[in-house]
């Protein structure tokens, strides 16, 4: 396994008269990776951004990006850092062009009307690249703070929320964008409240509530050990009981022994597997059913599930 | 200290064209008003006053006049510099860069002071169509306009770090630094007010600005020109450690 490009530990931050916005974080992130970040609002999500990109100052803990500790090395590590924030925040009245070129020349690279114009072009931005920001739609203003992102070639992308307030067929184009960024070699740090994107997106997930990290693990691992298939059997004649050989699969009837319902696997394949041998159990036992409906758990529902099991706790 | 020169040019190069962009009210306005200054009290009412301090009213008044255009547009420009990124949040993008204190200061005071100086300058040679007057010591008075410049516009940008409200950030320029410049011997010399008043004025501190660049057109101040450079010099030290402190701590900054 290769060195983390982002290392953090024990991030604390108590924002002054407020609650403890993150507490003791721990987090590596590894190079060329998608890490999608989960919680819900007040989370923790933007404030853990704003304190690797410099714009929260941390009250405690260390932050070390690309073997540079942000404290002391900032300028070496901020200039392999880019940032889309969650707001539409732009200079209005300035060109798409110069915004980005403004962008290049900040992040100390010399003007590259090249690089530039590949930016935008990649981004759909190139007819409007004479346009007031401030004509733009909502969508194609969040474009262009990703195009100002990228004018310096970041080797580490935070998104935040970066697909907020889009329409579907731009959601899209943007997860095309971000999967090209990943095959560039770029590192892709996101937030998200579309947990689809994180699902369909991301190699590992973290998620964070309250300010700590609860979770963090590959997106297939944390399906694999949470993920669970729920299959439902309507049954053609009422049992009083489950049959004996029936009983290894865990099933359950319910509304007067018309419903069979399993819950298992691991969202895998291994409880599609498992729900096919029972249908054929049923059969050999001469059981008859005349529906069968399943439903793998989604990365929203392992989700949903954790939150409300820290709650309840 | 380190020092990106592209980050620096990158910011100045915004804010000139930010200037450039909305010409009427950055350079425009503060010219028409300035002129109508010299029309009523340069050609018409100076026609008919006693020189000062042998020097022609209409010409008299011009340092003065000059001192309270650089000082009203170089404090808004860079304190309207900052404060319009904190307010649109615009400001994430500079804090996220790999820039510090100096390519900052050097972006937005740089381009506060380049527009004072074109300021100034065009204020003169309009000077020029209304009054008669030739400069002393020329070197002298660029030298100590962009002392001015510099200062003020480094006071500005702590302004606009300080302010959290656009009525904040129009109470220094209008409620103090006008004030303080018309009473400052804009159109007076100190040494002609009664007792006390004369002392009264010298705690006035724009006083002595405009003294000094008085020094530097006609020879003749109301108080040593050295006093007046190392009152500037003195400032724009002071001004230069308050935005280093903001810096470190991130005061109004940083979250």
């Amino acid at each position: 396994m290769s060195e983390p490009i982002l290392s953090i530990r024990g991030l604390t931050k108590t924002y002054r008269n407020g609650p403890r916005a993150l507490d003791n974080v721990d987090l590596d992130i590894n190079p060329g990776e998608i890490f999608a970040l989960l919680g819900p609002n007040g989370a923790g999500k933007t404030t853990l951004i704003g304190a690797v990109c410099g714009l929260v100052r941390p009250t405690g803990g260390t932050i070390t990006a690309f073997g540079h500790d942000l404290a002391r090395d900032w300028r070496r590590a901020r200039a392999r850092i880019g940032l889309v924030p969650q707001e539409l925040a732009t200079d209005m009245f300035e060109t798409v062009w110069r915004a980005v070129a403004y962008s290049q020349g900040l992040f100390g690279k010399p003007y590259n009307a090249a690089r530039i114009e590949e930016i935008l072009k990649s981004l759909s931005l190139w007819d409007k690249k004479d346009a007031q920001i401030r004509a733009l739609s909502g969508g194609m203003k969040r474009r262009v703070l990703i195009a100002k992102a990228l004018a310096h070639d970041p080797e580490l992308l935070f998104l935040d929320e970066p697909t907020a307030g889009v329409d579907v067929e731009l959601r899209k184009d943007m997860w095309e964008q971000i999967a090209a960024l990943k095959e560039r070699g770029v590192t892709i740090i996101l937030t998200t409240h579309y947990i689809e994107e994180a699902e369909g997106m991301a190699d590992r997930v973290g998620i964070i509530q309250g300010g700590r990290i609860r979770m963090v693990d590959e997106k297939r691992a944390m399906m694999e050990r949470l993920g669970t298939t729920e299959a439902v059997i309507a049954l053609a004649s009422p049992l009083a009981s489950v049959p004996e050989s029936l009983a290894g699969f865990g099933a359950t009837l319910s509304e007067g022994g018309t419903r069979l319902t399993y819950r298992g696997g691991n969202g895998e394949g291994k409880g599609r597997a498992e729900v096919a041998q029972l249908a054929q159990a049923l059969t050999r036992a001469g059981i008859g059913f005349t529906s069968l409906d399943i439903h793998d758990s989604s990365l929203e529902d392992i989700f949903v599930g954790l939150l409300g099991e820290r709650e309840a706790a | 200290m380190h020092f990106n020169p592209r980050s620096g040019f990158a910011i100045y190069q915004r804010e000139m064209a930010r200037a450039f962009r909305t010409a009427f009210q950055s350079i425009l306005s503060p010219v028409l008003t300035t002129s109508l200054y010299f029309v009523v009290f340069g050609s018409v009412i100076g026609a008919r006053m006693e020189p000062v301090g042998g020097v022609p009213y209409g010409a008299f008044i011009i340092p003065g006049l000059l001192m309270l255009t650089i000082l009203g547009e170089t404090t808004s420009n860079a304190s309207f510099g900052i404060y319009m990124p904190r307010f649109t949040g615009t400001i994430y993008e500079l804090l996220s860069a790999p820039v510090g204190v100096a390519e900052t200061l050097a972006g937005f005071v740089g381009a506060a002071a380049t527009k004072g100086l074109i300021l100034a300058a065009i204020i003169l040679a309009t000077a020029r169509l209304f009054v008669e007057y030739e400069i002393a010591y020329p070197l002298l008075a660029a030298f100590y306009i962009m002392l001015v410049a510099a200062s003020f516009a480094l006071f500005g940008f702590i302004l606009g770090i300080w302010a959290d409200s656009f009525e904040k950030l129009g109470i220094i320029p209008m409620l103090i630094l006008t004030p303080l410049t018309f009473l400052g011997g804009t159109f007076y010399s100190i040494r002609d007010l009664p007792q006390p008043w004369d002392a009264v004025a010298l705690a006035n501190p724009i006083a002595f600005l405009v003294s000094g660049l008085r020094y530097a057109f006609y020879g003749v101040s109301d108080v040593p020109i050295g006093l007046s450079l190392g009152l500037t010099l003195g400032f724009l030290t002071v001004c230069t450690i308050i935005i280093a402190v903001i810096f470190r701590t991130g005061w109004r900054l940083r979250e």
